[in-house]
């Protein structure tokens, strides 16, 4: 049976982790070079976490899939990352960065671990600036700082409309030092398929050399993952095409729990999806919010052209909804009244499916040109995908699936139900509970790779007992039996349609059950439907080519299996969590007006699920104990 | 719309490519360029066959994956943008459109259009680093870097590392690429340090490569898809004649609170 003791120390909040640090045992530097950790994943967590690692003299085998670690995922957010320096003496601290957190994850994450968060995000700024991140600046040569994602005060640091790209080649210019000096080696182009647990222990994973095929076993003392989420299962999100859930998915499979999946955030301002060719949904940065006005006509399926509907005919929906914050609320609220008004035939656009994000009110008052000076890259954007003219008609937008607070379970040393084995970044669930807010993702990547998990993986490394293992041990042999298994049955299913035409099923099916609103007979539904596709899936997938070269479709194949399993799992989840929180919205759980109503009696607790063959997997319930605040309603009426 | 592609195709590194011509139906001037190839693939899929191999990631131009020679531009026709960026409704109906790989010395072919980009890493590796051990960093407004300074250092930072400047150029040269990073690194208070050793460190790199030398023609700014101006490589080549100042024992320039380590 499972045991899930989050192992977080007693005592003050506010000295919990120095006090922890203290308390743990450290490695000798001449045992350092002797321990090999692996780390999965060149995101900010895994580039950050292998650097790092390599620093402190351990020796680092990093695997990444894409051609270059610099081209992980991290390098596309967009916004900033937020961090307590409180530079704007606008009543910013530790404090209030943590109470925010909590409540905008609808009190549905652990305090400590967020505590711990908030302290540790100064430190990521300067040791940002340290490795050459141009971070923007005043004209006095000080951090410049924007407000962001609905709270009170002014702490993002952003670079351009690039952040994530620039902290992640700041993680990256540091992992490229630790390969030079001989502490990190690099394997890019190569995928983790499995992991191998040995007496209990994560020992190694089995990996496929994306170039030529050849699947093989890494052995080590400890393994982190840093793989990020898993928005692509609904087919169409704002992820890149590549991030996938096999790493984790497969973890669980070997003994880790998946905590809260069916948290799921749905960012309210993407572009909306077109014909069934698309590929993916491209976000427009929240910040448009700032001077855009969102609305529909008040007329059902009024198909008149924008401009012809005169301002009474028009319904500013959040504006009505939310007076106080209007067209600011928080991104679960809004992407949820977007999707009401589409629901009842106001959408606009191919399919109803979009709603008008209009600025003729802001270009009026301030002109063109301040638009254009503040918005003109998004614009462009915007005209590049659509061919459309936002200064002259108003965009169209809708919500997309875009990121993933739920993950491993992992204690609050980061580790997971299996011992040694780490998971990192936005892989994990720790710190968001129901719903993340804006510019803290990259706060959390950057947390545990350079300040957390370094601390934490020598005092696992310190005291376990790790006896010598090697590619001949029996699990190491079965995890490459596996590996190599599914591999051939992909190859040998020779049938007649293709995996994409799976994973476009599969994500049409969780966006309408299990997407921005969910309810009971729905998410039975896509219980009931799943495996028969997926049955079929191994029936008629068609993947030509061989294994034993460079196969993109095979890389493919394998990971829309992965999504067809773990869309059971994402709906088995939002099944039980009868209460709607955060992301999560039961149908049968709101109020006359349609806000969510949460239920701290029954669920406040974090819904760990452990696998179980060819059965329904068994939930694990860790309470959520709130000592330093009190869980509140969220209100943005 | 419909299309004519010529597509190169090569099995492996070692086997002889050619081009192959494949019609693309149905599509949609909302699709994008990469979406109009998903579909060819999707078709080639079905009957069984191999689909063409291509790279692209994030598909919104800043992970630098794709790569695609098309009508003989790097990232195609407009100025700007990566591969991803690109729309079907930029073509005439029935246009007839040519697409390869990017073809430099230093890149070896994989498969089909997807070549091997490591050889920017080992640059990288070389020098395009400040060494900053974790932890201990002084405070981040300790260092005060000018608004200018800051953003001339971002313009040289947004580099995507995809590699369309060495396609471009007749000598595929990495300077372009090189440039931005020396540069982006050179310009901060944080990056002076290791300024001399890096500056040649990864311009040795560059030549082991196999890259060639810069031809001043430009073609390297043209296709990038971040726009970063050929302005970077003079920097660069200051940066290297004052590296050899330095080297020779001679003073640089007067020492500033920031000087070089010995």
């Amino acid at each position: 049976m499972m045991k899930l003791d989050p192992k977080i120390p007693v005592g003050p909040l506010e000295t919990k982790w120095d006090r922890h640090r203290f308390s743990e045992k450290l490695v000798s530097p001449n045992n350092k070079r002797r321990i090999t950790v692996i780390v999965v994943g060149t995101g900010l967590a895994g580039a950050s976490a292998a650097s790092t690692l390599g620093q402190l003299g351990y020796q680092v085998e990093c695997f990444c899939f894409q051609d270059s670690p610099r081209r992980a995922h991290s390098i596309a957010a967009q916004g900033g990352i937020n961090a307590a320096k409180n530079y704007q003496d606008d009543g910013d601290s530790v404090a209030r960065l943590f109470y925010d957190t909590i409540k905008g994850g609808d009190f549905r994450s652990r305090e400590a671990n967020v505590y711990r968060l908030a302290q540790v995000s100064a430190q990521i700024i300067d040791q940002c600036v340290a490795l050459g991140v141009p971070f923007a600046r005043e004209y006095g040569g000080q951090l410049a700082n924007r407000s962001f994602g609905g709270v009170q005060v002014s702490r993002t640091f952003y670079c351009r409309g690039q952040t994530g790209q620039q902290l992640l080649l700041g993680a990256y210019s540091a992992l490229c030092w630790q390969i030079e000096r001989g502490q990190v080696t690099m394997h890019p182009r190569t995928e983790m398929l499995d992991l191998i647990v040995i007496d209990g222990q994560a020992r190694g994973i089995v990996v496929r050399d994306l170039v030529t095929g050849r699947v093989s076993i890494q052995t080590a003392h400890a393994v982190v993952l840093a793989t990020g989420g898993y928005s692509n299962v609904y087919y169409l999100s704002t992820n890149a095409s590549g991030s996938n859930v096999t790493a984790t998915y497969r973890a669980w499979k070997q003994g880790a729990a998946f905590a809260n999946p069916c948290f799921m955030q749905i960012h309210p301002t993407a572009i909306p999806p077109g014909d069934e060719h698309q590929a993916k949904l491209t976000l427009m940065s929240e910040s448009l919010r700032n001077d855009g006005r969102l609305w529909v006509p008040k007329m059902a399926a009024d198909h008149r052209p924008p401009g012809d509907i005169p301002a009474e005919e028009r319904d500013y929906f959040l504006e009505r909804r939310y007076p106080r914050f209007g067209n600011l609320a928080p991104r679960d609220i809004a992407s949820r009244a977007v999707k009401t008004v589409c629901d009842e035939g106001h959408g606009v656009g191919p399919g109803g499916q979009g709603v008008y994000l209009d600025f003729a009110d802001v270009i009026e008052r301030q002109g063109q040109d301040v638009v254009h000076e503040r918005y003109g890259n998004l614009f462009d954007m915007y005209n590049r995908i659509t061919g459309e003219d936002a200064y002259h008609v108003p965009m169209r937008i809708y919500p997309a699936p875009h990121y993933t607070m739920g993950g491993l379970w992992v204690d609050y040393n980061l580790m997971s139900a299996v011992p040694g084995l780490f998971v990192i970044g936005e892989a994990n669930f720790a710190d968001h509970g129901a719903n993340r807010l804006g510019a803290s993702s990259l706060m959390q990547g950057l947390a545990d790779g350079y300040f957390i998990l370094p601390y934490t993986i020598g005092h696992y490394l310190a005291t376990a007992k790790l006896l010598p293992v090697g590619e001949n041990h029996k699990e190491s042999r079965a995890a490459l039996q596996r590996v190599t298994g599914r591999i051939s049955r992909l190859l040998n299913a020779k049938g007649r349609r293709t995996a994409a035409s799976f994973h476009r099923e599969v994500g049409k099916f969780l966006w309408d059950h299990c997407g921005m609103s969910r309810n009971k007979a729905g998410l039975e539904l896509a219980l009931r439907s799943i495996p028969a596709l997926r049955e079929e899936f191994w029936r008629n997938v068609a993947v030509p080519g061989s294994g034993e070269a460079f196969n993109q479709e095979l890389e493919y194949a394998g990971r829309v299996a992965d999504y067809l399993e773990f869309a059971e799992l994402l709906c088995h989840d939002a099944v039980h969590r009868e209460e709607s929180c955060g992301a999560h919205f039961r149908e049968e759980h709101q109020t006359a007006d349609g806000e969510p109503t949460r239920d701290d009696t029954c669920f406040a607790h974090v819904a760990a699920w452990e696998y179980r063959e060819h059965a329904v997997p068994i939930l694990h319930k860790e309470p959520l104990a709130f000592e330093f605040v009190q869980p509140t309603t969220r209100s943005y009426q | 719309m419909k299309y004519t592609l010529k597509i190169w195709r090569q099995k492996s590194p070692d086997e002889k490519g050619r081009f192959v011509t494949y019609e693309a139906h149905d599509v949609g001037s909302g699709m994008s360029f990469l979406e109009m190839l998903d579909s060819v693939n999707q078709g080639l899929i079905a009957k069984g066959e191999e689909p063409v191999a291509f790279e692209q990631d994030c598909r919104e131009g800043i992970c630098g994956s794709c790569s695609l020679v098309i009508n003989g531009i790097p990232h195609g026709p407009d100025r700007g943008m990566a591969t991803c960026q690109l729309y079907m409704r930029r073509f005439p109906d029935g246009a007839v459109i040519t697409v390869e790989p990017w073809r430099a010395r230093a890149f070896p072919i994989i498969k089909d259009l997807v070549v091997d980009r490591c050889a920017l890493d080992r640059i990288m590796q070389a020098g395009g680093y400040i060494s900053a051990n974790t932890g201990g960093a002084v405070d981040g407004n300790v260092l005060l870097i000018g608004k200018d300074q800051a953003e001339t250092a971002m313009d040289a930072a947004s580099c995507i590392g995809c590699g369309a400047c060495v396609a471009a150029c007749k000598n595929a040269s990495a300077m372009l690429f090189v440039a931005a990073k020396v540069s982006h690194l050179a310009i901060l208070p944080q990056g002076k340090p290791e300024r001399t050793h890096r500056v040649r460190a990864m311009l040795e790199a560059m030549d082991r490569e196999g890259f060639g030398s810069c031809g001043n023609q430009y073609e390297c700014e043209a296709v990038c898809p971040k726009s970063i101006s050929v302005r970077f490589i003079a920097n660069l080549n200051r940066e290297y004649v004052r590296a050899g100042v330095v080297e020779s024992g001679l003073p640089a320039e007067p020492e500033s609170p920031h000087a070089e380590s010995a």
